[in-house]
């Protein structure tokens, strides 16, 4: 109980060190979640509306790697950038950068799966009327994502949710370096393992209410689309 | 975009060959051999029981079905090359998930950058100009299809295919589309439209095309054929007996 209220108290104080380590989970997840929404809305979105042999395929690989262990992320990303690695002159390893890759890696698939399905119901509804009027290709792809905008932003806050959980990844390509590769996932288990079960808490108790947080906005999202008749 | 149709110019989508077209689904043929001439202008309806291929016709003329057999010329053109002066009203009207203005738009980009009153001109003809900026999926159904045919007009097509465009809307609803219609086709634009309703093929045929078993039974002038049906099938439809 005591290590609660002094969680709470790291909080409402605005702890320096929690705050660093918050903020750096929020940037690693956000950057990541920018670089998978960029690449994955559109290519769940072309792989709804295209037609090429071996479609399925991709889209049974993307629904498979959706379910991709976050530790096999991290030692893939890991052989990657380890210095006899084919991206080692990069010097990415134990850096942010490096977990925002493979946080990126592991949500990409995500967003992608998961749009997908939302542009090919779309899909479905609207491709006798573009058809009809004659749209296409790119035009076609932008329409379905701005038409599916508020379902979509459901889909990216799903993976939002899954990049700041993530500990598996991160810790073996940043390697919880303190003031440096530390987030709120890789902190609590630190913590945890040394027995400081106040900043630990703290730290979980922010991460619960971050995941509410997008939970909350996600139903938000789904009602105002739903009242607007935009679901 | 096209150029604004008038009256005076030939339509380049005239006359409309269709020859010995065929479409198989489910092993089942539903359009067995269609052989059909539309030369002249004006509104042609097509009639005929529920599974005669009333649908189905149109779709082919559009594109939206590829013909297991047959061809399809629109003057001179293919059907693929035809799409461009071709619109089609659908049954159940698919509006975008934005506001009304924003529906037509997108539907004509260019008109909606060089000459934007015209989307407000569009929606005052169909009676929801007063509406342009609430979200178009929110309009009564009547509403949404008068949204979708000013939608399809915008492009000034030559050729308007509508597919039981009024089934189960209200009568002011059906009175303002049809003079919509009407007032296109007088433009020079040829509608084909595929409709139960007796009543309005009355209203606004100058032509019957009648269907049965996936096949054109009967093609004539609207007052001969509600006067004089030529097919035993036809007088049997007129008379309200159900055909399969």
């Amino acid at each position: 109980m005591d290590a609660l209220s002094e969680a709470f108290r790291l909080i409402i104080t605005l702890d320096a060190d929690l705050f660093e380590i918050l903020l750096l989970s929020i940037r690693v997840s956000l950057i990541a979640l920018a670089i998978s929404a960029i690449i994955g809305l559109p290519l769940g979105s072309w792989l709804a509306i295209s037609k090429f042999p071996g479609r399925k395929f991709c889209i049974l690989l993307l629904n498979a790697l959706m379910g991709m262990p976050p530790v096999v992320v991290g030692l893939i990303v890991y052989l990657l950038l380890s210095r006899s690695g084919p991206l080692g002159w990069l010097g990415l390893l134990y850096t942010p950068s490096a977990m925002i890759i493979a946080q990126a890696v592991l949500i990409t698939p995500i967003i992608a799966a998961l749009s997908n399905q939302v542009i090919e119901n779309l899909h479905q509804e609207y491709r006798d009327t573009f058809y009809s009027m004659g749209i296409t290709g790119r035009r076609a792809v932008v329409a379905y994502l701005v038409d599916a905008r508020y379902a979509l932003t459901t889909c990216i806050l799903a993976g939002f949710g899954r990049a700041i959980a993530e500990v598996g990844a991160v810790i073996i390509v940043g390697g919880n370096i303190d003031h440096l590769t530390r987030v709120m996932t890789t902190a609590i288990a630190l913590e945890t393992s040394k027995g400081n079960l106040t900043l630990a808490l703290g730290l979980g108790a922010v991460l619960l209410s971050l995941s509410l947080l997008v939970n909350a906005l996600v139903i938000g999202v789904r009602e105002y689309a739903a009242k607007r008749q935009y679901a | 975009m096209n150029t604004l149709r008038n009256a005076n110019m030939p339509n380049p989508l005239l006359p409309i060959s269709i020859r010995d077209l065929r479409l198989t689904r489910s092993d089942r043929p539903v359009l067995g051999g269609v052989n059909l001439k539309i030369d002249d202008p004006g509104i042609t309806v097509i009639m005929g029981p529920n599974g005669a291929g009333k649908t189905l016709l149109l779709r082919c003329l559009h594109g939206l079905i590829t013909p297991d057999q047959g061809f399809i010329k629109l003057g001179s053109l293919a059907v693929a090359d035809s799409r461009d002066e071709q619109a089609m009203v659908f049954q159940h009207p698919v509006l975008l998930r934005r506001t009304v203005l924003q529906n037509l738009a997108f539907a004509a980009p260019e008109i909606a950058k060089t000459a934007p009153e015209r989307l407000i001109q569009a929606l005052e003809s169909v009676n929801l100009a007063n509406r342009a900026d609430q979200p178009a999926r929110m309009l009564s159904g009547g509403e949404q299809q008068r949204l979708s045919l000013a939608r399809a007009l915008l492009s000034e097509p030559a050729l308007l295919l509508l597919d039981e465009a009024t089934a189960n809307l209200d009568p002011a609803s059906v009175l303002l589309i049809e003079s919509l219609v009407k007032a296109q086709s007088l433009q020079g634009t040829k509608v084909i439209l595929v409709s139960h309703d007796q009543s309005q093929a009355r209203r606004l045929a100058d032509e019957i095309v009648f269907m049965s078993n996936g096949k054109v039974a009967e093609q004539s002038p609207a007052d001969q054929f509600f006067t004089t049906p030529q097919t035993p099938a036809a007088k049997a439809y007129l008379a309200g007996e159900i055909l399969f």
